[in-house]
């Protein structure tokens, strides 16, 4: 017998993500992918998934799924979201086994801007070129290369009898996705060399606060005024995930997963890859700062987070399902970071 | 150009080689020269690469190549010679510059001081080299436009220019696998997909092939759209070491 979930309501940003397209950067093909890959790595690793089967990516919009055909085990994490199985709160991140009928529902929390559903092996919908990852712009991926909306049904790979092992409730201890002030880590290069030492001082000593203009392709933040020392048009050469572009107007442009492989503007540097989950889950408003980094730096910092997430499983807290009262829930596993009175009136919002 | 590759960290997981700052043949010829190279080594943990007008860029997994390593393996490569690379094609292009595939023409002719004829002659006598891939998946970068034809990008974009549509701005020539709005000038179309996931060939045309352009009237336009709708290429290619 096979699972799916069914869309009952998505709010805008709710598309199918999985490890990327990768293999046709050369012919200008976006990559995209999760926008945060350690929230999403998280959700798969739970279930036992890969890191690269494809998950729901939901945004501050919300998603109300309920599942149908047979139960499904799933898992969230990213952010603090907060999650609902009808009716009753859960923490932000966990994996539990859906009911048939069950409806689960996400909506923005105290922090973060994506938060990923996985479901044991991954979402069926069509690949694309190898990937079922959804790119908005060209139309590519995920259900008809859109958002995902209501009434959307969304297959899994695998029948849910043939999971092996044994499985429980649990919510997912997972630090690694914890609020972190921390300055982002940056690598240098390629074009540094466009601007003057004292501007890169600046970059690295300034508060930028995250615009409005922040989507899955790029975050435009604003801050002190990052000159060019020698123009600011150059000859196009490749992109990489993490690229900070520096365009005419001196204000930083994060290049996020959705960027094109190719682009015209200097880039200062990069944000480390162990940093760039961190940054896509800032909210417009929000701060940030930077901090210089040397490549031997970054690649640890990358291999450290990489070790970690990969003992998810390890980090797996059973649920005891006879506290299921919702107070009970709110009292004893996220008291004081959800106010129950306000989480209902948004309930309602949402 | 350079007389030796610049290696340029982008991030923990990218690397750029970089052979100069302009356009020119000569340093896309090395590009595609180390490209080559790169993908006949086949190093462990380079992932992906993606040439551009100077610079090659190597996308690489950091838990299996450190950077470093990586550099020292292709200072390695440069001084053992460069393999030659694959045997490029030229692809006849069929083009429509007949209304209303030519939206732009007349703007163009007037910023010019060209009459319209002569920008048609031109863009369709030239032979293109491509460059690059961007913008968009298969928008096609080409390099070879006639200097008579440089005009400079417009300031405020215009409305989405349709798939197929040949476009030129900055001293470069576009070919347009999709509709997108933008700051250059729209002369003419192609029936064409040069992008086509659905296709076999998904990409018409690798990076380093030539391209020219055979041009059709409206009639031929509208025949070979349907055929293209159906899957056919539409354009002929030959390898350029057979002729």
């Amino acid at each position: 017998m096979w699972g799916c979930l069914r869309v009952l309501r998505a709010g805008p940003g709710a598309t199918i993500q999985d490890g990327g397209r990768f293999g046709f950067l050369r012919y200008g093909v976006t990559p995209a992918g999760p926008m945060d890959w350690t929230a999403f790595r998280t959700a798969n690793f739970a279930l036992g998934n890969d890191d690269r089967a494809a998950a729901i990516e939901v945004s501050t919009g919300g998603l109300e799924v309920v599942c149908e055909g047979v139960p499904l085990w799933v898992a969230f994490a990213g952010g603090a979201f907060v999650w609902r199985r009808s009716g009753m709160v859960l923490p932000k991140a966990a994996r539990i086994r859906l009911e048939l009928g069950e409806t689960l529902i996400a909506r923005a929390g105290e922090f973060g801007a994506f938060t990923y559903l996985a479901v044991a092996g991954g979402f069926d919908t069509p690949a694309v070129m190898g990937s079922r990852s959804t790119h908005l712009r060209s139309g590519m991926g995920g259900i008809e290369g859109r958002m995902l909306k209501a009434d959307d049904v969304l297959p899994t790979m695998i029948p849910v009898e043939e999971r092996s092992g044994e499985s429980f409730e649990a919510m997912i201890d997972a630090p690694w996705l914890d609020r972190d002030p921390n300055p982002f880590r940056v690598v240098l290069g390629p074009q540094d060399d466009y601007f003057a030492p004292e501007t890169l001082s600046r970059f690295f000593s300034g508060v930028f606060t995250l615009t409005p203009m922040a989507d899955r392709m790029a975050y435009r933040l604003k801050g002190p005024d990052i000159a060019h020392a020698r123009g600011y048009d150059i000859v196009s050469d490749g992109i990489a995930l993490g690229a900070i572009q520096i365009p005419g107007d001196k204000q930083p442009l994060v290049l996020m997963a959705d960027h094109q492989p190719t682009g015209g503007y200097p880039k200062l540097g990069h944000v480390a890859r162990a940093d760039i989950g961190r940054l896509a889950q800032l909210r417009p408003g929000e701060t940030c700062c930077f901090r210089e980094v040397s490549v031997a730096e970054a690649r640890a910092a990358l291999l450290a987070c990489e070790d970690e997430i990969a003992m998810t499983v390890q980090r797996l807290r059973p649920l005891r399902r006879t506290l299921t009262s919702e107070r009970l829930f709110e009292a004893n596993l996220i008291g004081g970071v959800v106010d129950p009175l306000d989480s209902e009136q948004t309930e309602e919002e949402f | 150009m350079l007389s030796k590759p610049r290696y340029l960290p982008a991030g923990e997981s990218a690397l750029v080689v970089e052979f100069g700052a302009t356009i020119d043949p000569r340093i896309h010829d090395c590009v595609l020269a180390l490209d080559a190279a790169v993908q006949h080594a086949n190093f462990e943990g380079v992932t992906e690469t993606v040439p551009t007008y100077r610079s090659l860029m190597i996308h690489f997994d950091p838990r299996r190549l450190a950077a470093e390593t990586l550099i020292t393996e292709l200072a390695r490569l440069d001084a053992t010679g460069k393999p030659a690379r694959t045997p490029p094609q030229r692809w006849h292009i069929p083009a429509c510059y007949d209304s209303p595939h030519d939206e732009d023409i007349a703007e163009a002719a007037a910023f010019l001081g060209l009459p319209r004829a002569q920008i048609i002659d031109l863009h369709q006598g030239a032979r293109y080299r491509v460059y690059m891939y961007g913008f968009a998946p298969g928008y096609i970068f080409l390099g070879g436009l006639p200097p008579e034809l440089t005009i400079p990008r417009r300031a405020v974009p215009r409305s989405p220019a349709p798939p197929g549509s040949l476009l030129i701005a900055g001293g470069q020539a576009l070919i347009a696998s999709c509709a997108m709005p933008t700051g250059w000038y729209g002369i003419g179309r192609t029936p064409v997909k040069v992008f086509d996931p659905k296709r076999a060939k998904i990409f018409l045309a690798g990076i380093g092939d030539e391209i020219c352009f055979e041009r059709i009237d409206r009639e031929a336009f509208d025949a070979l759209s349907l055929a293209a709708e159906a899957g056919e290429l539409c354009a002929r290619g030959d390898r350029l070491d057979e002729l």
